[in-house]
């Protein structure tokens, strides 16, 4: 077990007992690094494990739709795991900065390899990785997963820039640009199914209070279901940089009851907002003295 | 052995060297003529900085702009513009360059003891494609259309001639051609040098952990920047010749472009951290007076995250509704495990050791906390639901400034620690920790309010913003956070002034650091090395300073470094024997430490 020897000549000579101890303690202080991290991953564990109670929002939204309430759930633990391995190595970083900081001039003992704790801090990273991709997964089936039945379809078309909200069902056509910030209307509690797509470059359909995002994109269909849960108007806005009004592609999401929601719909048809066929926006330059067939 | 022989000269062979030294040429000729690895690594480095603090004035304007819901200061156009070419210059022109351009080439060949690069020229080629690339980015703001304005992701199609005309987008993309040959060069020549000119005795695990680094930097660089080249020639061939690669229209795949570019995108992203993870590993075990710990998990840690980044860039693009999300989850969740054991490793490193504070330890301890943040809050990123949630929110321009930043922490580090070997004087060390904490305190100023921005659902790239969203008072706060950062750099350009103006000269191994290129001169001559001790660990110099404190390799045993002999068997170590070179008291030897 020597760890050094201190040469005979050196003026460190005398201190050769002293600095054995001092070593000592270091070898036990590796020790306790290793327990600190099997403590620390033993507790980011049962963290997770434990189900959900009332965790709070961690400055995020607590999801007004069910997709988005899932997703803010999954949000809210990952905070809490983020928290304890944080905290954890955070707290190794600050105790070894401010334990060991130089006291002497002797040179402390020069350990390289403890096979143990290294694997042991393999290990555990490992299992906290899985553990926090099988609930992923679950979560991500749970946002990603597409009604049979949906209560409504709407096709969503982004485009430079505005959006435009069609009922293909129900012969309604929403559409407005930039700061006109056109309204979808949903309603609350039921299933609605959104087409999304895009009629030039690649944007983002984003609300916040849901929790969630999608591209539109040249070329590429994509589906997703939203739920509302509490009827209310959420803000959106277009999130993917799509060009120079980017800044201005507003959109808001009105949810209301389903008995209101039939009463705009009627409301609407009678109004002469419908049409048959859903057309695709008007050219980029005329995009912006467009403002027929706007409900702001 | 044929290093080593050249390299035993006799001393009218020296005095030859050192004469024919004299008469190189210096100033401007020098710069422009120069195959010397010192001289090109430091133009890049010079390069690479001046770009930082345009690229950073770009951003404290936007800050500026961000300050009011609809302030007038800039145009919708010129803050499109900003962004793309701050982006573009900080990720293309700064952080990689000034690491694999400049650190790599300047230290690794010290190093490994090597006399140069393997390919001098091809080196010297490496910087002016870069230096000409980097100038004919900025020239794009003085072009008729303006600079490209389509963020530095480029996305087909708004990249398109329909979408984005101009010369400004064209030059762009052909100054990214352009650095994008530089970088492969560059990747060939590391590679290349680290393969074939390591000094005798240095075998593949006895490299210090940066040169490990650079290595694995060399390989991710040779297989994904020819596919960011090839894709940005694909780009302009769409633009110019119809091609219609990346467009609906004629047949093509916009979202090809997402995958061609984040092929690119997440290794480049390693390919930005790995250096300077080597830095911080070199940084920590000299003023912890230890060796590393866990030397060999270290190199395996490296090797895992170069692998695993070539998987992870459907990251990027998971709420794009087309890339396998559970695949490309588990795959960046998995990096966070190779990632913490450096974490542990460099912990481990500064534990129990005597740990002395000086700018470049204060540097990676500040970078250890910043990247733990940014890598935590990367976990967030890798889970796709809360990906839906974060993407493309300040959240992410946080976590990703977070990560830079921390690098920008680990890169100042470096330039505290190699400076007295660069030019043989030091930085002023009080100055230096000033700046440290302005640096440190800024950048953290800077990201935690956007992180709460992008809880909040403020969407990144946009010069205006809703009145009434609660982003108001963040943004000020960011904002103040972003010019305190700034200040921090206006501290280092006064350290550099004040420490030239009253130089305080620097011995051949100033901090008592173990890898070879503190064995010779500061700074050193053309050809590096008159003398290399016996290579018998990754830190040779140590080993020689001091043959009593050799690393023990585990669990209390000798190291089996000595050849089987014990250091403490009163021999006094291998150098006696093993010192082709003359006596280790000679010359530049690192003794001088004590001076």
């Amino acid at each position: 077990m020597a760890c050094y020897t201190a040469n005979a000549n050196s003026k460190y000579g005398n201190e050769i007992i002293e600095e054995r101890n001092v070593e000592r303690t270091h070898w036990n202080g590796l020790k306790h690094f290793k327990r600190a991290i099997g403590a620390g991953g033993l507790v980011a564990l049962l963290a997770i494990v434990l189900s959900a109670c009332n965790l709070p929002a961690f400055g995020g939204y607590k999801g007004a739709t069910t997709q988005g309430h899932d997703t803010h759930m999954l949000y809210a633990w990952l905070v809490v795991a983020a928290i304890v391995v944080g905290g954890i190595t955070l707290a190794l970083i600050l105790w070894a900065v401010f334990r060991y900081r130089k006291k002497s001039d002797a040179i402390p003992r020069q350990f390289q390899y403890h096979i143990p704790l290294e694997i042991t801090y393999t290990v555990i990273p490992i299992i906290i990785v899985l553990i926090v991709f099988f609930f992923t997964v679950s979560v991500e089936n749970k946002v990603d997963a597409v009604s049979s039945h949906p209560y409504v379809k709407i096709k969503v078309t982004a485009f430079q820039w505005g959006w435009n909200f069609d009922y293909p069902q129900l012969h309604i056509d929403v559409h407005g640009v930039t700061l006109q910030n056109p309204e979808m209307v949903l309603p609350t509690g039921k299933t609605a199914r959104i087409t999304l797509v895009s009629a030039d470059v690649v944007h983002g359909f984003y609300v916040r209070q849901f929790n969630f995002s999608r591209y539109a994109q040249p070329g590429v269909t994509n589906v997703f279901d939203l739920t509302v849960r509490h009827s209310g108007t959420y803000q959106g806005q277009c999130t993917q940089f799509c060009g120079l009004y980017h800044a201005e592609m507003l959109f808001r999401v009105k949810s209301v009851p389903p008995a209101q929601f039939w009463a705009w719909v009627h409301q609407e048809q009678a109004a002469g907002h419908s049409k048959v066929v859903s057309q695709l926006p008007s050219p980029v330059v005329k995009v912006r003295s467009t403002n027929s067939r706007t409900k702001i | 052995m044929t290093l080593l022989e050249e390299k035993q000269l006799s001393f009218a062979e020296e005095t030859k060297y050192a004469t024919t030294e004299h008469h190189e040429p210096s100033g401007l000729v020098k710069w422009l003529t120069s195959t010397d690895h010192k001289v090109i690594g430091k133009s890049y480095m010079f390069t690479a900085l001046v770009l930082m603090l345009i690229g950073g004035a770009m951003a404290l304007i936007m800050r500026m702009q961000l300050t009011s819901q609809h302030s007038s200061l800039l145009s919708l156009q010129q803050y499109n513009e900003l962004f793309t070419m701050h982006g573009s210059i900080m990720i293309y022109l700064f952080v990689g360059p000034f690491a694999f351009g400049g650190l790599a080439n300047y230290v690794v060949p010290l190093q490994i003891g090597a006399p140069d690069m393997a390919f001098p020229r091809l080196n010297a080629l490496s910087y002016w494609l870069y230096l000409g690339g980097s100038i004919i980015m900025l020239l794009g703001f003085f072009t008729a259309s303006g600079a490209a304005d389509f963020g530095w992701v480029a996305y087909a199609p708004l990249s398109s001639a329909v979408n984005s005309p101009g010369a400004g987008p064209d030059a762009w993309i052909a100054a990214l051609i352009l650095t994008g040959f530089s970088a492969i060069f560059t990747g060939v020549n590391l590679v290349t040098t680290i393969f074939y000119l390591r000094a005798p005795g240095m075998t593949m695990f006895r490299m210090p952990i940066f040169v490990w680094n650079m290595l694995v930097t060399a390989i991710l660089i040779l297989i994904a920047f020819p596919v960011l080249t090839s894709a940005l020639i694909m780009l302009y061939a769409d633009r110019h010749f119809g091609m219609h690669i990346f467009s609906v229209k004629g047949g093509g795949v916009p979202v090809l472009w997402q995958n061609l570019f984040w092929f690119w995108g997440h290794p480049e992203v390693y390919i930005l951290a790995l250096p300077f993870f080597g830095v911080v590993t070199e940084i920590i075990p000299a003023f912890s007076k230890k060796p590393i710990f866990g030397y060999k998990g270290m190199v395996f840690a490296t090797l895992a995250i170069a692998a695993l980044s070539t998987g992870v860039w459907g990251h990027h693009m998971f709420t794009t509704g087309v890339v396998l999300l559970p695949f490309f989850s588990l795959m960046s969740l998995l990096i966070a495990v190779p990632t913490g054991i450096k974490f542990f490793n460099w912990i481990a490193t500064m534990w129990g050791g005597q740990i002395t504070f000086t700018t470049p330890m204060l540097m990676c301890i500040g970078f250890l906390i910043t990247f733990l943040m940014g890598g935590l809050t990367g976990m967030f990123l890798a889970s796709p639901p809360v990906d839906f949630q974060m993407h493309d929110t300040y959240f992410v321009v946080a976590h990703f400034h977070d990560v830079i930043f921390a690098l920008v922490l680990a890169a100042m580090g470096a330039l505290y620690y190699w400076w007295p070997k660069m030019f043989g004087w030091y930085l002023n060390d009080k100055i230096g920790k000033i700046q440290f904490w302005v640096l440190f305190i800024g950048v953290n100023a800077t990201v935690i309010p956007w992180y709460i921005l992008g809880l909040h659902g403020m969407p990144r790239r946009v010069a205006v913003y809703k009145v009434g969203m609660g982003w108001h008072a963040l943004n000020i706060a960011a904002t103040v956070g972003a010019d305190i950062t700034g200040l921090s750099f206006l501290i280092f350009l006064l350290n550099i002034y004040l420490s030239w103006d009253k130089k305080v000269k620097a011995p051949s191994n100033p901090w008592d650091a173990g890898t070879l290129e503190w064995f010779t001169s500061s700074p050193p001559p053309t050809h590096n090395f008159t003398r290399i001790p016996p290579i018998r660990s990754e830190r040779p110099v140590w080993d020689f300073n001091h043959p009593d404190a050799i690393a023990i390799a585990a669990h209390g045993q000798e190291s089996p470094l000595a050849n089987g002999r014990s250091p403490s068997d009163g021999s006094n170590g291998y150098a006696q024997k093993d010192t082709a070179l003359g006596s280790p008291k000679a010359g530049t030897t690192g003794m001088d430490k004590s001076s």
